[in-house]
């Protein structure tokens, strides 16, 4: 039987009818449409359904909604603000970081929560931070190197993050061949 | 200043704003409207025959629409046509705990997975068969009929040069033998299909595939649906590694439950479905015997291979030529000889995982030069380099080698790594190991006989200077759709960025063969780079017209055409594709490729091996062996990789690094292992992936050998840098323990056994690993009479 429950995500509240026995990464990506959010493995394993409540990242794949209460739900499409995307996105596009981009939703929501605490986290930190997150292509090397860059570039003047309409490709100052 | 304004420059892959928001859209996350979710009932037992299917309890059940079992698609099928022993779903007979045999739609998933429980199969048990020495020897158990002896799949010999004389002229012949345990992909994302079946009659299959091309073959054959009438897309594969290159059960029952029921309806297979799926690396026995002159120069080598191909063909018959093929192509061998012998047993279907049947040969014959150059005192890189299969040259088995960039490699990681100066000087625990490789840019010939090119791509240019790329390619992680932009943008003086990608889509693009064996960038990126080619040629006429410039003096770089001489002098490249389509009419050009012919022998079994280039790497590993806990620590791995040209390095380093990643999983911990036909690690909690706390500092040094025939020089990077990681990190535990590991993996209970410490009783050993087919251990009747045993108690233990 069906249930109504309300959730704060991304800054908005939701109202939907769910079953209450499915998990906070069913109704993201059934009943809202979020589906940026992957599932990997349902058991916790993985961590590619990684999401922030409050801040902090949880398994939505062993989150029941109903025990979230008003905790606001921050999903990879809440990390972009309007067209400025975060720091992270672009450290990631820039690194390599992403490949099959499978476990980069749930990378990326990791690496926001330890930046958010965390402004200049050493090479331990973050491998430790993204522990539970697995991936299965990079040898998490140039996830490193994306999370470094965007910490440093956090709160830097001048280091605005890009368009996302492929702006990294720039041709200013390019020399011809 | 480069040559290029693309290449070579480290740009963000153009499919990589998609990945990072959360806008990519995988198989598992479309749901069209009125989608139907099916799920799939799995054998339980390893190896019985289907007695009775009774569908009516759970077609009865609410919210179940259809039902389809093994007799509504009894048609074989399977990826090699010559092997076809698989159907869709199980018929009559299942082979392995885990193979489909009936799948259900319904409204939502909960009312698919009650009903997989109200489905009633009859089976009746037939005696399982589980290792390579029972399938050799039990002819009164066949999995399948067709095996003329026992239950061998296929066994192949081959011989070329005079093996005899070699060995009669060897100054020291070392013979070996090693087991290579199984293991499995693992992409993170777990296959899916959607398939919608529309009114007018057309089946589209959005499905993580590698290979569209020959799923849509497949599909025609299974569903008796023409090929004109059906659509395969690729939807960005979340990993696949070789996993997702088969047809596979779940995309066909998708099928035909929405031509049943004229609905969309998907399959996801769940975490412990995948490890069932499996296709993965094949456990291999081998026997490797080398001779060799008295300064280390080979004379001959006889080496043979016995594959557990688990309970279908799959890519087997590929898998176990590849077993033999390529070690030819990385030290001169003069003489040699390969059998190979592949059975089936009743396990999910071993296949390809990257490497493809070379990285199980490659770790037993690195090892064992290893083991050479300490028997004759030889510094194992200078010995390499010493012995080194030159450039331009042919192997003993007829394969034609273009560039090589071994012995840069090499030189590379001595720089890296100090290698040579440390190797035995590192004290007990410590050790460094090193070890060679090579793979090739893709296989010499398609799946299926024909003469058609192996990939096409076609290119459109619009009025407003857009331009889209159309190829067959699947992009699995790869970097294939950035690849694509990549070689048209620098073929056409514009942007990746600049570039639509179509990609994997066999009714919108040219045919591409598909994601494996490494052949994309240099196959599909000939394809696009020929069709960018013919394209560009009329943008420079219609440009040279304009600017009373010379065509030869042309250039484009950055959105323009303009004067070598006088770079002042342009045209806009949206100008010139106006001026190109008021020329010439409308701006489309297709390109294709195929290999070259003559690349490989003509002799039966030569069809395996042959490439238009192969790629080569080495790698060094340092390691740190806990001498109390057995733990195998390994701190770094230096992987030095010839690509020909690095088209964007950024990417090609992550080939390298997710390489080096996925090789060392493979050698300390990863195995795809039963008990009594029931996986012992069906999920991501028991087969343990390697975290960011367990990987090495991985580091990657690209190699540039500028190969003459790839893509502005490219060759492969995807799968030929794992191989040598493997036997590198064996070689370096040596060198820490001063114990030889010839089976894999290397996990801390075979080090404390090595070590004496395993239990009271322990003696050290100077050597893990098997010393013939049976292991000396025990005959496999012994082994048949335990796990009976073994599988009786567990009933027993079920049924109270």
């Amino acid at each position: 039987m069906k249930e109504l429950i309300t959730l704060r995500v991304n800054g908005e509240p939701r109202t939907v009818a769910a079953d209450p026995h499915h998990t906070l990464l069913e109704v993201l990506r059934e009943e809202l449409g979020l589906t940026g959010t992957k599932h990997g493995c349902e058991l916790g394993e993985c961590g590619a359904c990684t999401v922030l409540v409050g801040g902090a990242p949880v398994l939505s794949c062993l989150t029941l909604p109903a025990l979230i209460g008003g905790a606001e739900v921050t999903t990879v499409e809440g990390l972009a603000t309007g067209e400025k995307l975060h720091p992270l996105q672009v450290a990631f596009a820039e690194e390599g970081a992403a490949q099959c981009g499978y476990c980069t939703p749930g990378m990326l929501m990791t690496a926001k929560a330890l930046l958010d605490s965390t402004p200049r986290p050493t090479r331990e930190q973050i491998a430790q931070a993204i522990s539970g997150n697995l991936c299965r292509c990079t040898g998490y090397t140039a996830i490193y190197e994306a999370i470094e860059k965007a910490a440093s570039r956090n709160g830097v003047a001048g280091a605005e993050p890009v368009r996302r309409a492929g702006g990294a490709n720039s041709i200013t100052g390019a020399k011809l061949p | 200043m480069s040559e290029f304004s693309v290449i070579g420059r480290r740009l963000p892959k153009v499919n990589s704003w998609a990945h990072l928001t959360g806008e990519a859209r995988y198989a598992d996350d479309l749901f069209p409207p009125r989608m139907l979710y099916g799920r799939l009932l799995r054998s339980t037992r390893p190896h019985a025959r289907i007695k009775r299917i009774d569908v009516s309890r759970a077609l009865a059940h609410p919210g179940v629409v259809a039902i389809v079992t093994g007799a509504d698609m009894p048609e074989k099928m399977g990826i090699m046509p010559s092997t076809q022993d698989e159907t869709a779903l199980a018929v009559d007979k299942v082979r392995y705990v885990g193979e489909p045999v009936a799948g259900v739609a319904a409204v939502d998933e909960d009312t698919a997975f009650e009903a997989l429980e109200l489905i009633d199969v009859e089976y009746e048990d037939l005696e399982p068969v589980f290792t390579i020495e029972e399938a050799l020897e039990r002819e009164d158990v066949k999995i399948h009929q067709t095996s003329k002896r026992a239950n061998v799949f296929k066994e192949v010999h081959l011989s070329f040069g005079d093996l005899d004389g070699g060995f009669a002229a060897a100054d020291h012949v070392r013979d070996d033998w090693f087991f290579f345990e199984g293991n499995t992909h693992a992409p993170i994302e777990s296959h899916s299909a959607v398939a919608s079946y529309g009114p007018d009659d057309k089946l589209t299959l959005w499905t993580a595939t590698q290979v569209p091309h020959y799923l849509h073959r497949e599909l025609e054959k299974v569903l008796g649906l023409p090929r004109s009438r059906i659509r395969v897309i690729a939807t960005p594969n979340g990993g696949a590694f070789g996993g997702k290159s088969d047809p596979f059960g779940h995309e066909f029952a998708a099928a035909l439950l929405s031509m049943r029921t004229r609905r969309p309806v998907k399959i996801t297979l769940d975490r412990e479905e995948v490890f069932y799926a499996h296709r993965g690396r094949h456990p291999v026995k081998m026997r490797i015997r080398t001779g060799v002159k008295k300064d280390g120069e080979i004379t001959a080598v006889h080496y043979q291979s016995w594959l557990d191909g688990g309970a279908y063909a799959s890519y087997g018959i590929a898998t176990t030529y590849y077993t033999g093929a390529l070690l030819t192509v990385t030290y001169r061998i003069p003489a040699y000889k390969f059998d190979g012998v592949r059975v089936y047993t009743n396990k999910p279907p071993c296949g390809p995982k990257r490497g493809h049947g070379t990285t199980q040969p490659r770790y037993g014959f690195e090892c064992q030069l290893d083991k050479i150059a300490e028997d004759l005192r030889l510094d194992p890189l200078d010995y390499r380099k010493r012995i080194l299969q030159p450039a331009n040259s042919r192997t003993v088995n007829e394969l034609r080698i273009t560039s090589m960039g071994l012995g840069d490699c090499l030189d590379a990681l001595q720089r890296a790594t100090r290698y040579s100066e440390r190797r035995g000087q590192l004290g007990r625990g410590k050790g460094v190991g090193l070890a060679g490789s090579a793979y090739i840019s893709g296989a010499g010939l398609p799946i299926y006989w024909n003469e058609m090119p192996h990939s096409g791509a076609e290119i459109r240019i619009d009025r407003g200077g857009g331009v889209t790329v159309m190829c067959g390619t699947s992009e699995i992680g790869q970097g294939s759709d950035n690849m694509l932009a990549s070689v048209a943008a620098e073929a056409l003086g514009i942007l990746p960025s600049d570039v639509h990608v179509v990609s994997g889509d066999t009714s919108l693009a040219p045919v591409d063969l598909g994601s494996y064996s490494s052949r994309v960038t240099f196959m599909a990126g000939n394809a696009v780079k020929d069709a960018a080619m013919k394209l560009r040629a009329l943008l420079f006429a219609a440009a040279s017209e304009k600017l009373e410039v010379p065509k030869k003096r042309l250039l484009a770089a950055y959105r323009r055409i303009y004067d070598r001489d006088d770079p002042e002098k342009f045209v806009l490249f949206a100008d010139a594709a106006v001026l190109a389509e008021s020329k010439h009419g409308t701006l489309v050009a297709a390109g294709s490729y195929q290999p070259p012919k003559g690349i490989g022998g003509t002799f039966k079994g030569a069809g395996v091996g042959p490439t238009p280039a192969y790629s080569y790497q080495a790698a060094v590993a340092e390691v740190s062996v806990d001498l109390e806990t057995g733990t195998l620590t390994v701190d770094k791995v230096t992987t030095a990789h010839d690509c020909g040209r690095a088209l964007n390095p950024a990417n090609v380093e992550g080939q390298i690094e997710g390489s080096a990643y996925m090789g060392y999983g493979e050698i300390i911990a990863e195995e795809q292992v039963f008990r009594g036909g029931l996986h012992k690690k069906p999920s991501l909690l028991e087969y343990k992936l390697p975290t960011s706390l367990d990987t090495p500092v991985l580091e990657a040094i690209v190699v540039e050998s500028v190969d003459a025939e790839g893509p502005f020089g490219a060759k492969e990077a995807g799968e030929g840098p794992l191989n040598p990681v493997i036997p590198a990190i064996a070689n370096a535990v040596y060198d820490a323990i001063g114990v030889r590991f010839d089976e894999t993996p290397i996990t801390p209970e075979k080090i404390l056994d090595a070590l004496g410490k395993r239990d009271r009783r322990g003696q050290p050993k100077s050597r893990i690993g098997p010393d013939g087919l049976n292991g000396g251990k025990s005959d496999p009747k012994n082994a048949l009479r335990r796990l009976t045993a073994s599988t009786a108690a567990r009933e027993r233990k079920r049924m109270s």
